[in-house]
């Protein structure tokens, strides 16, 4: 008799309920919710005491598929509701899905400040560099001259490093990969889930079907090989001549420090007024 | 009945001690809802509701409750709804231009039946407009604020002890109709100051969320029943149920099959309608004989109050019919009123909007004589020009 099949997905997927999944082919959101599942399977942890909030866009569809609590929220709230569901149950561990439009355009102001409280949030953001959801609008992150369908000419606007917003912002774990560099990802996510206060994952995503076609990029394979290509870890920043380094994406943890979280926080001072 | 007896001669002899309390609106709003089991409050600081807040945030941490300053009036009601997910009692407190910015989020409480309470203490608008006056402007507004259709369910006190009484009520309808409710306060009534009898609260008044007694797999977040009216788990207790902002079916998964987002719109607009009875609170003042009503809320119905009695004592037979639920309108009320008088006078600090209402009901009675009383610059209507319209009508 052939074996069962039985991969550490399957444990975590709500497989009789909302599959095929939304996304297009090639598209990168796959891949990193299979490294969500590895790194949460890594840590086991409890699926009752994990809530993953999204906000709007093709990631944020992601909180449907798994068996965990789920909540997908308005176009750039996740992190405020995420926020209330930290704050009543600190025990929970609270992962936030969302995109570089959802995160850092509607919602940039909800993320700064979750980074400057340093409440213990796992942001798993991944910046695909467009609005894909709506077609190919240019978002925060699409790189200047790029094209979209609202930068018909050429984007004259400038992007965001997320990570470095985060970093200015407070928070106490800042970490950026690609979806290339699967295993590095699933890595960086437990370590995020398990540093105790704001932590950020910026995976650099895929989107043939939309930004890769506006763009000429070249197919799903392709546009994987220049993830691979186009980045440098942070290790070998430094042995780099300057000329190397440009234009790269930096992989690796960028920042990782202990300040006190604001679950903590709030704790002490409950504690402090009973006495306790 | 001896026992009976017994019992009424202790009481007497052990008479407690009245709780008097002189407090503000504001201050009213924020100890009844403490009362009711709030406690999670997130909010932004805005003229003139912030002493809600600000009380919130001594008293929450005393109890082990939990508050939050968030970063904009967006982010409170989402917090909120959030925390309310978790399984907290939560609420939030604004005015006008933050109550506009939560429109959003009040739809997303709506639509995925989260309870939760949201405080708009009305100034005069539209935009910045005038935050340090009172006004009736916004009671559209928390009917069709929020887009797409939904219920609504939206109290308005007209005392400072009301706002005490009101604020648990809020919070018990929250709970019971699992949407959000919106208490209204406006500037006067939230910063004026009335001796306050504090009522002994006793367990039976206070209204928690019904919880699920199946096991997970058997769970809908939407079960169908008869009432409209269904148990609901909360983040974390092993349930693991998804939530989300689109159309969804009872297990609470999006759909865009008609016949399940039919079942979902129904539900919504039914869990309302099929309780009017429990949802419609309304004072009926002096109109039993009344030839002429006013109709009025909030601190307007107070200066109306005044006036009913002192053109009563003229011998004018007037009354005064007043909705302390805004939302669902009390139609069946109104439509009684209508039947018996002869002139309706509607006093509101806005330029028509409860007078809408009754116009709508009163569209097939040709010979009912409506008549306005609109301000809308900032001052309130006195019991002054109250009178003089009964008497005008008279």
């Amino acid at each position: 008799m052939a074996a069962v099949p039985q991969k550490t997905i399957h444990k975590y997927l709500r497989h009789n309920k909302k599959f095929p999944h939304v996304w297009c082919p090639g598209c990168s959101n796959g891949i990193v919710l299979g490294t969500i599942i590895r790194a949460i399977d890594d840590l086991k942890l409890e699926r009752d005491d994990i809530a993953m909030v999204s906000g709007i866009g093709c990631s944020s569809r992601m909180p449907v598929y798994v068996d965990f609590n789920t909540l997908h929220t308005l176009h750039g709230r996740a992190i405020p509701f995420a926020t209330g569901i930290k704050m009543f149950k600190p025990h929970m561990k609270v992962i936030v899905i969302t995109g570089d439009g959802d995160a850092t355009a509607i919602g940039g102001n909800h993320f700064i400040h979750a980074a400057r409280r340093n409440i213990d949030l796992t942001v798993i953001l991944i910046n695909n560099n467009i609005y894909g959801m709506t077609g190919g609008q240019y978002s925060p992150t699409t790189p200047h001259d790029d094209v979209a369908t609202t930068m018909p000419y050429g984007n004259i606007d400038n992007p965001f490093n997320i990570c470095d917003l985060a970093i200015g912002a407070g928070a106490t774990f800042v970490s950026r990969t690609t979806a290339y560099h699967a295993i590095e990802a699933q890595n960086m996510i437990k370590k995020a889930i398990a540093h105790e206060g704001f932590s950020l994952v910026e995976v650099i995503s895929a989107c043939p079907v939309i930004y890769g076609k506006l763009n000429k990029k070249g197919n799903a394979p392709k546009m994987m090989n220049q993830m691979k290509d186009n980045s440098i870890p942070l290790a070998a920043v430094n042995k780099l001549p300057k000329e190397k380094v440009e234009g790269k994406i930096i992989r690796g943890i960028l920042k990782e420090v202990d300040r006190p979280e604001y679950t903590k926080a709030y704790q002490d001072l409950v504690d402090k007024l009973n006495n306790k | 009945m001896a026992q009976k007896e017994t019992k009424m001669v202790s009481k007497k002899n052990n008479k407690p001690k009245k709780n008097i309390v002189l407090m503000q609106g504001n201050e009213a709003i924020a100890r009844g809802a403490l009362a009711a089991g709030v406690n999670f409050f997130g909010g932004y600081p805005i003229t003139p509701s912030t002493e809600v807040a600000e009380i919130m945030s001594e008293e929450l941490p005393k109890r082990g409750g939990k508050f939050m300053q968030m970063e904009d009036e967006i982010a409170s009601i989402a917090v909120i709804i959030g925390a309310s997910l978790a399984g907290a009692k939560a609420m939030t407190a604004t005015s006008g231009p933050g109550f506009s910015l939560m429109q959003e989020g009040i739809g997303f409480a709506k639509i995925t039946e989260t309870p939760c309470v949201v405080v708009n203490v009305m100034r005069g608008g539209p935009s910045t407009g005038l935050p340090t006056k009172p006004s009736q402007a916004d009671l559209m507004q928390t009917r069709w604020g929020t887009h797409g259709d939904g219920p609504a369910i939206v109290l308005y006190p007209s005392s400072v002890k009301e706002s005490y009484e009101l604020a648990i009520r809020a919070v018990n309808l929250a709970e019971k109709y699992r949407t959000c409710v919106v208490l209204l306060s406006d500037e006067v009534l939230g910063h004026m100051r009335e001796a306050v009898e504090i009522p002994d609260i006793k367990e039976s008044q206070i209204i928690n969320r019904i919880k699920p007694t199946v096991p997970p797999e058997w769970y809908a977040h939407y079960e169908q029943n008869q009432k409209y009216l269904s148990p609901v788990a909360s983040f974390g207790e092993g349930y693991r149920f998804h939530v989300t902002g689109l159309a969804h079916d009872k297990f609470g998964f999006p759909t865009n099959k008609s016949s399940e987002v039919q079942i979902m719109m129904d539900r919504l607009k039914k869990k309302i309608t099929h309780n009017i009875r429990d949802l419609v609170q309304i004072e009926s003042f002096m109109m039993d004989d009344a030839k002429i009503a006013i109709f009025a809320a909030g601190i307007t119905a107070q200066a109306a109050k005044k006036a009913v009695v002192d053109a009563r004592a003229e011998g004018i037979k007037v009354g005064l019919l007043r909705p302390l639920t805004i939302w669902p309108f009390p139609d069946s009320a109104v439509e009684k009123m209508l039947k018996r008088v002869d002139t309706v006078i509607v006093p509101e600090l806005n330029q028509g909007q409860l007078i809408h209402e009754i116009e709508r009901l009163a569209k097939d009675k040709k010979d009912s004589k409506i008549i306005r009383i609109q301000r809308f610059d900032g001052e309130l209507i006195s019991p002054d020009d109250v009178f003089k319209a009964i008497k005008e009508a008279n």
